[in-house]
């Protein structure tokens, strides 16, 4: 039985595995508050921002870059949103297009230099995480810059209204069960007997009653938080993106040969240029996430934040080598990484134990990838 | 009898349920050379690596004895201590160190803190001069050739006291001057006692060489005769299983207008001395199959680079397509204007190892399924995938299956049939049959035909003489960067093509 299922789904199974061993633990070490409504819609909100980025982050790294410089550019397009509300008074809509719009080009900016100019992305990223952080430090002169106002505080301390919310999940559910039948519809026309239906029905039957618990705790505090429902909608685009797309497609060819795909006539240098362009966006929305939560603008917001997100990729099954990777995995990464910040601090687990703790799990991880594929 | 030196014994070895050899067994005595003969896939490979302890004693079935002691080796280590040694088909050298640092990788003599330099500068001029290699042991590794990197990595064998070198197709990337001198090392060895096991697609080579030859077909041993005894359609028909009417199954076809005309063709590196390509003019017929020959590095594939918009350093050339000028300075522009080339190496600028059979196939032409949103048609690209694997014979258990699990011939196969989907009007093929077994060999030929029929024109570039005589219509020779012969394929024989390719003075 176990020899049928394929290395990536063991690989998803043993991430779900894990997540579950670290909800049980701490559910039981913190007498069940770890699973509390509240606790957990805290936790989903801590998840967001990581996992936004992450979003992002995957691409650049199944394209066999990296991105360094996601942390300072989030705080940079952070104090952006924040000058155009607080000072500038700009209305809502035209704060989150200009920061959108200003993370798109950082993001081209450093997809140019590696794309087309060949400085090594390590060298160009690690150039923006030190830059960006200057410019953000000089634009505020080093001050925060708050408050925020009640509109832009709605993208990251809103909930979605329970009607809505309900009636969302319980669409997504029926997309679940839509998308199998009609593979199952289509691999009976093709004539494909095939051997992973169990799995196949096994995994939407989980994935909807994952969903309606979720929904049911999540409705138990106060409705599903906005940056949760933005950050759904996203891992919805980016998984579409990468699945079903020519862009996506040729980003995991370039990671997994990138000679060949060039001899394949694939613009390699304008696709790569895009990853790097499409990771800013993601940066920017992750930007307006944190500084609505915030409240403010800080000239340290985001500091390291690109080794978290690379962290969630990494745990997440991305290979750094390139060619491999799933949003999906990196969601579930950066879900694993905040659940464990998040439980450690209800223990009072003093904060320098959290960071062994995590980089610890971090080795771990990629020590038992590697060891599994050696064994194969 | 005498005790052989190697007895393998009903050697089986599975991988998860699929028995890759099945009941194996080779013998060979002291000074002996064997031949390993099958299609790529056979388990040639497999059974050399349970020979040299890839595969630890344990993971198969089956008795192995050298020197009359049973080998329970653990690691290739083990067997190295032995004496026997394995030299892979793609080296193991480390290009930044030179010759003596590399032969002596490992094993440095000298303390731990003081190498003894002049010991071992000492071994290693004996050691190339036993291999003919009339080098500096100082030579870094990377200024040398790929025949005298094999010649290097043969003296590092030397080295280590071999006793039973294991040579995997050592010349599949030699020049016919480079094989001569290879194939005289090892019977060199041979005097001196050294038993050699040989594995190679070439069967002209096999027959040269070796006493005795081996085949092996889908994990079953066919047979072990004497070499005198066999002919290269003996191999072959044991090989295949099957009895091939002939080698090269030349069809007759229309052969057209010109349809390209490349004029002054230059490509320089930056810094280097002599361009890679000097001026070279020729044309092009629809339906037509012209051969390019030449030795390695005379500027054949370099040529080719110019034509597909990807040569890495300076170029200029005049194209013509079908009487319209023609500017391509790009992979994209040459595709889009009907131009498709296969690469010559399929590891580095063909395959997408990781991903599956049918991605691999419509990598180049994703643009056509596309819509509006960017969104991938799928059931169109499975179709066309599907149709592409029917009509190449692709053998893969699925399209899903990551194309490296394909055996060599299979990938070039996948990789032809990438760029025939983008319509080509005319298919460059760098050493398409390179490293690929004798049965795909016969099918790309046949695909080359049909292909020709439908009016596409294709040139290929090929080391290996027999093809070019026997699948061209014409022949092209380069030396040097420059153009120094051409050839119709009647009455056209190795020699001439040899003699035009080393040579200064052109015969035409």
């Amino acid at each position: 039985m176990l020899k049928t299922i394929k290395t990536n789904q063991l690989q998803l199974l043993a991430m779900l595995a894990a997540m579950f061993l670290i909800v049980v633990f701490f559910s039981f070490a913190t007498d069940g508050a770890f699973i509390s409504p509240r606790n957990v819609s805290n936790l989903f909100r801590q998840t967001a921002i990581v996992g936004v980025l992450a979003i992002g982050m995957v691409f650049v790294i199944i394209s066999a870059e990296i991105d360094l410089s996601v942390g300072s550019m989030m705080g940079l397009l952070g104090g952006i949103a924040a000058i155009l509300d607080v000072w500038l008074h700009f209305p809502i809509m035209l704060t989150v297009l200009i920061t959108m719009g200003a993370g798109l080009l950082l993001g081209l900016f450093n997809g140019w230099w590696v794309a087309y100019q060949k400085v090594p992305s390590f060298i160009v990223t690690l150039a923006g995480m030190l830059a960006f952080r200057g410019i953000l430090v000089g634009l505020t002169d080093g001050a925060t810059v708050a408050p925020t106002s009640g509109a832009l505080g709605v993208i990251g301390q809103s909930y979605v209204p329970t009607g809505w919310g309900v009636s969302l999940v319980l669409l997504l559910c029926l997309g679940v069960i839509a998308k199998v039948y009609r593979r199952r519809q289509a691999q009976h026309k093709h004539g494909v007997s095939n051997s992973s239906a169990k799995f196949e029905y096994l995994n939407a039957v989980i994935s909807v009653a994952v969903l309606l618990i979720l929904l049911a705790i999540l409705e138990g505090y106060r409705g599903i938080p906005t940056p949760i429902l933005i950050m759904g909608a996203l891992i919805l685009v980016a998984t579409y993106v990468a699945k079903r797309t020519a862009f996506g497609r040729r980003v995991y060819a370039i990671g997994g040969n990138i000679e060949a795909t060039r001899m394949s006539g694939v613009n390699v240098e304008k696709n790569k240029m895009f990853v790097f362009g499409f990771n800013g966006v993601m940066v920017a929305v992750a930007a307006l996430i944190l500084t609505s939560r915030l409240g403010a603008g800080s000239p340290a917001a985001g500091n390291m934040a690109e080794l978290d997100a690379i962290a969630a990729c990494v745990i997440g099954g991305t290979s750094l080598a390139g060619g491999v990777g799933t949003v999906f995995g990196a969601i579930m990464g950066a879900l694993i990484m905040s659940s464990l910040d998040n439980g450690m601090s209800m223990l009072d687990v003093p904060t320098f134990w959290q960071l062994i703790v995590k980089g610890g799990i971090l080795l771990l991880a990629v020590w038992l990838d590697v060891k599994t594929k050696k064994a194969q | 009898m005498k005790q052989p030196l190697l007895d393998m014994r009903n050697i089986v070895k599975s991988f998860s349920g699929v028995r890759a050899l099945n009941g194996v067994s080779i013998t060979l005595g002291d000074g002996e050379v064997l031949s390993l003969c099958g299609e790529n896939g056979s388990g040639k490979s497999t059974l050399m690596k349970v020979l040299s302890g890839v595969w630890p004693y344990g993971s198969y079935d089956g008795e192995i004895y050298f020197q009359g002691q049973q080998v329970k080796a653990s690691g290739i280590r083990d067997t190295e201590t032995l004496g026997i040694v394995i030299i892979h088909q793609e080296l193991a050298l480390v290009k930044e160190l030179s010759v003596m640092e590399n032969i002596f990788l490992g094993n440095e003599l000298g303390s731990f803190a003081s190498l003894n330099d002049a010991m071992m500068h000492s071994r290693t001029r004996e050691l190339l001069a036993q291999v003919k290699l009339n080098i500096s042991p100082d030579t870094l590794v990377r200024e040398l050739g790929v025949g005298q990197q094999q010649l290097v990595e043969i003296a590092k064998a030397l080295n280590k006291n071999v006793k039973l070198l294991i040579l995997d197709e050592p010349t599949s990337s030699l020049t016919n001057n480079e094989i001569d001198i290879l194939l005289n090392i090892v019977n060199g060895l041979k005097e001196q006692g050294i038993a050699c096991v040989y594995i190679s697609h070439k069967l002209d080579e096999v027959l040269a060489l070796s006493d005795w030859v081996a085949v092996i077909r889908d994990g079953n041993h066919i047979a072990t005769k004497a070499a005198a005894t066999l002919t290269q359609n003996d191999i072959i028909s044991m090989m295949v299983g099957r009895q091939l009417d002939e080698l090269f199954p030349r069809e007759s076809h229309q052969i057209g207008e010109v349809i390209l005309q490349v004029n002054h063709a230059h490509a320089i590196q930056a810094g280097a001395s002599r361009p890679q390509v000097d001026d070279v003019s020729f044309a092009l017929r629809k339906g037509e199959i012209l051969g390019i020959a030449g030795l390695i590095g005379s500027g054949r594939t370099e040529l080719m680079q110019c034509i597909y918009g990807c040569y890495a350093g300076q170029y200029r050339a005049t194209l013509e397509l079908a009487g319209k000028p023609l500017q391509i300075r790009s992979q994209r522009a040459a595709l889009k204007a009907g131009i498709a080339m296969v690469p010559e190496d399929r590891k580095r600028h063909g395959i997408v190892p990781i991903m599956g059979v049918g991605r691999n196939i419509t990598l180049s032409i994703l643009d056509r399924y596309t819509s509006l949103w960017g969104a991938i048609d799928e059931d169109t690209e499975s179709h066309d995938v599907h149709d592409s694997i029917t009509r190449l014979k692709v053998k893969t258990a699925t399209s899903e299956l990551a194309i490296k699990n394909l055996s060599g011939g299979n990938q070039q196969k996948a990789i032809i049939a990438r760029f025939l989907l983008t319509n080509p009007k005319i298919l460059i093929l760098d050493e398409p049959t390179r490293g690929i077994d004798v049965g795909a060999k016969y099918e790309i030929y046949k695909l080359m035909f049909a292909l020709v029929k439908e009016g596409v024109s294709i040139i290929m570039v090929s080391s290996e003489l027999p093809e070019v005589i026997g699948i061209s219509d014409r022949v092209l020779v380069m030396h040097e960067g420059q153009l120094k012969g051409e050839f119709g394929y009647q009455g056209l024989t190795q020699e001439k093509i040899m003699n035009c390719a080393i040579n200064d003075t052109a015969l035409a």
